[in-house]
């Protein structure tokens, strides 16, 4: 770490002795935004759609970060967005990026997508992809590929983060409802893997069948839905926000409730304000014109994370950037009062996990108490003896 | 009525100068500010105890005092200014045109000049405090936060929390010429007495680096080990040094320690626990007193030098962020 960071600064200083000499040699860091457009699931809620440039507008805001650092070392960091249909554009887009030359991918793509473009030959060897929006845990404990990092946190986190909280404060039996879609499956699978760990109760797990209007009949329905003998939280399972928006309130008992709807474990959320994360807030609702949320943070990490590697390493992409990236010296400061840094065993950035409810933070995983040898915040998703994949063996 | 007037003054004076000579020293007054009260508490250091709470500014941070102690600077950052408080009348007399957002300043030596780090929008404004208007606007890093003055007046150095950067500023031509990169968000610096050496700390890396101001290169760093505290929560903030350049006290945030820093050495020699996520420290006139200003508790630590022990805990406004002493 030291010498590491001596040599750099070495080489800052002596670069630097003349004013703005810096600046009249610029280095341009290029990185491609990759999206695969998707068609929203219609819900029975009216709820709030998420934006169309969730992600994209996140990593803009690194950009204009990481460029106001530029101005001292002379880098010059500037975005291309690709919005592609389908798997095969996504790799070809991907392709033609690592052909002209370029490493650096930020990647807004369903997993399976993902999971395509960087096991492509001609891209996997010289990609870094940073997965800004897919939460699935297979790309992290089964399925995980070395170059391929991810800044959104995965479904174990968040149900993990959640978990701690529920536990600490002795709410230990928990009743499961999920929605229909393939996505509720995964989270309620995620739910169970954290109650495993963690020695929650699960005594009910029921699926949504019915296609009645919620908006009209949720008394009712919710009521017998959720009706059972004595539980302390109502666990939900609908990411799309079907059903769960009308849960909280509607149950059979006078119980929380807590998952993708109630208190609800996300990566970020706009009424984050402490360790100077209103700086970020500001930046980006005065860029974005709206609030900050999970995938736009995670796009954000990505650019930043580049921006961290390429001044300490002075390399502009490739291999040099992603060693260091993977090493002991990479630290992120990233508002959430802890240094971020990617695990060794999955690529997955590991980060506190905040707990909100829709108009402020609740609490802030991992809680007081939940220890581990190496770092707390490694309490939360999969720690190394789960994962199966060789991520770690290929990784320098 | 009008008449009788000169004759009390006469008679308070003449008190005054009765009380000073039964009391050789008058004691001295700790200022704290606090960020979620907007105001200022004031501590007498003989009784220990809050003897005055000013109404200031929106979010009063940073605090200074001029050279003969008679104005208090106080950095507002909501409402956008840096207030001047007449200390003995303890009302605010002017407000400054700061930039937005003034988080931490630094006073030259000359008096007169004021380096303000604008957090939002990544400049350090320069006020003449004497005409009160800004002389120059300097472009730096993302969010900057800690300023610093050499004792030489030649350097200013400012820190950004997201470029993780010291900023080297040439005070006679406010042009920035040089930049060190250090650990994750540096927060605070403070040069030596000497002028030699540069002291920053990095709240995220968890360390505090020592630069060598004529190679500005950093020559040591150091990390710090509080058994039982995990290392994520150890968070560097407030530096402070002896005028012998003996000790360094360095306040750890979340780690709720003071960490006492044998400058020969180049050692942590003790840790002293305080209040909860400390932010800031000063040291009195002959230095026998350090005070800890300690953000989530709402009181501020009371530290003897001598024998390195706390000695009090103070109870003062909702989170306590700059302290500032008056001999």
């Amino acid at each position: 770490m030291y010498l590491r960071l001596h040599i750099a600064i070495l080489f800052l200083a002596s670069s630097a002795q003349l004013a703005t000499a810096l600046t009249t040699e610029q280095r341009n860091i290029p990185v491609l935004f990759l999206e695969q457009s998707q068609i929203d699931t219609p819900v029975l809620s009216n709820i709030r759609k998420t934006p169309q440039t969730s992600g994209l507008d996140g990593a803009h805001v690194g950009i204009s970060d990481n460029n106001t650092t530029g101005r001292f070392t002379g880098d010059h960091y500037q975005l291309s967005a690709s919005l592609v249909k389908d798997s095969n554009e996504a790799i070809a887009a991907a392709q033609a990026w690592v052909e002209s030359g370029n490493t650096l991918i930020v990647a807004k793509l369903p997993a399976a997508t993902l999971l395509k473009v960087s096991r492509d030959e001609h891209i996997s060897q010289k990609a870094i992809i940073f997965n800004i929006s897919a939460k699935d845990d297979a790309l992290r404990s089964s399925q995980c590929r070395p170059r391929l990092l991810h800044t959104i946190p995965s479904r174990a986190m968040l149900t993990d983060g959640l978990a701690q909280f529920l536990m600490s404060k002795r709410w230990k039996k928990w009743l499961l409802l999920r929605g229909q879609h393939d996505e509720d499956a995964l989270f309620s699978a995620a739910i169970k893997r954290s109650a495993h760990k963690f020695g929650a109760n699960i005594i009910d797990e029921r699926e949504w069948q019915f296609n009645a209007d919620l908006r009209r009949s949720a008394q009712s329905e919710i009521r017998l839905f959720s009706q059972s003998k004595d539980y302390d939280v109502t666990l939900i399972a609908d990411e799309i926000g079907d059903i769960g928006e009308y849960i909280p309130y509607n149950t059979w008992l006078a119980r929380p409730a807590a998952g993708t709807q109630g208190l609800t474990p996300t990566g970020w959320h706009w009424s984050i304000e402490q360790w100077g994360a209103a700086q970020l807030q500001n930046r980006f609702s005065e860029y974005a014109k709206r609030d900050m949320n999970d995938i736009d943070y995670a796009g954000w990490l990505a650019v930043r994370a580049i921006g961290e590697a390429v001044t300490r390493t002075r390399a502009l992409g490739g291999d040099a950037v992603y060693q260091y990236l993977m090493s002991d010296n990479f630290q992120l400061s990233a508002f959430k009062g802890r240094s971020l840094s990617f695990r060794k065993w999955n690529g997955q950035l590991r980060q506190p996990i905040p707990l909100v409810q829709p108009n402020a933070l609740i609490s802030q995983s991992p809680q007081e108490g939940y220890l581990h040898p190496h770092s707390e915040m490694d309490t939360l998703g999969y720690d190394r003896p789960e994962v199966s994949c060789a991520f770690e063996a290929s990784t320098l | 009525m009008k008449n009788h007037r000169p004759f009390r003054i006469v008679g308070a004076s003449v008190l005054l100068i009765l009380t000073s000579l039964a009391m050789p020293s008058i004691a001295e007054q700790v200022y704290v500010s606090n960020e979620k009260d907007n105001t200022l508490s004031v501590i007498d250091l003989d009784s220990l105890k809050v003897i005055a709470t000013i109404e200031v500014g929106l979010r009063p941070r940073g605090i200074t005092f001029n050279k003969d102690f008679s104005q208090l600077y106080i950095c507002a950052s909501d409402s956008d200014s840096v207030q001047v408080m007449d200390v003995k009348s303890q009302k605010i007399i002017a407000n400054l045109p700061s930039g937005e957002d003034p988080e931490q300043f630094a006073l030259h030596p000359n008096n007169k000049d004021l380096y303000i780090a604008n957090e939002d929008n990544a400049v350090v404004t320069v006020v003449d405090t004497e005409k009160r208007e800004v002389i120059s606007q300097i472009d730096v890093g993302l969010e900057p936060e800690g300023m610093a003055v050499s004792p030489d007046g030649k350097w200013v150095v400012n820190t950004s929390e997201t470029s993780n950067m010291l900023h080297w500023i040439d005070s006679s031509s406010h042009e920035l010429v040089d930049n060190t990169l250090v650990g994750q968000r540096p927060r605070h610096v403070e040069f030596s007495d000497d002028g030699k050496t540069l002291w920053a700390s990095s709240e995220i890396g968890g360390t505090v680096s020592v630069i060598d101001v004529a190679t500005r290169t950093i020559s040591h760093e150091y990390s710090f080990h509080i058994p039982g505290v995990y290392k994520d929560k150890i968070q560097p903030v407030g530096i402070t040094l002896t005028h012998d350049n003996r000790f360094a006290f360095v306040a750890l945030g979340p780690a709720n320690h003071v960490a006492v820093i044998d400058i020969a050495q180049q050692k942590v020699i003790k840790y002293l626990l305080v209040g909860r996520r400390v932010w800031h420290l000063a040291l009195n006139s002959d230095e026998t007193r350090l005070i800890s200003s300690n953000g989530i508790s709402g009181d501020v630590s009371v530290i003897d030098v001598k024998s390195l022990t706390v000695l009090k805990s103070i109870k003062v406004g909702r989170f306590p962020w700059g302290v500032a002493v008056k001999p």
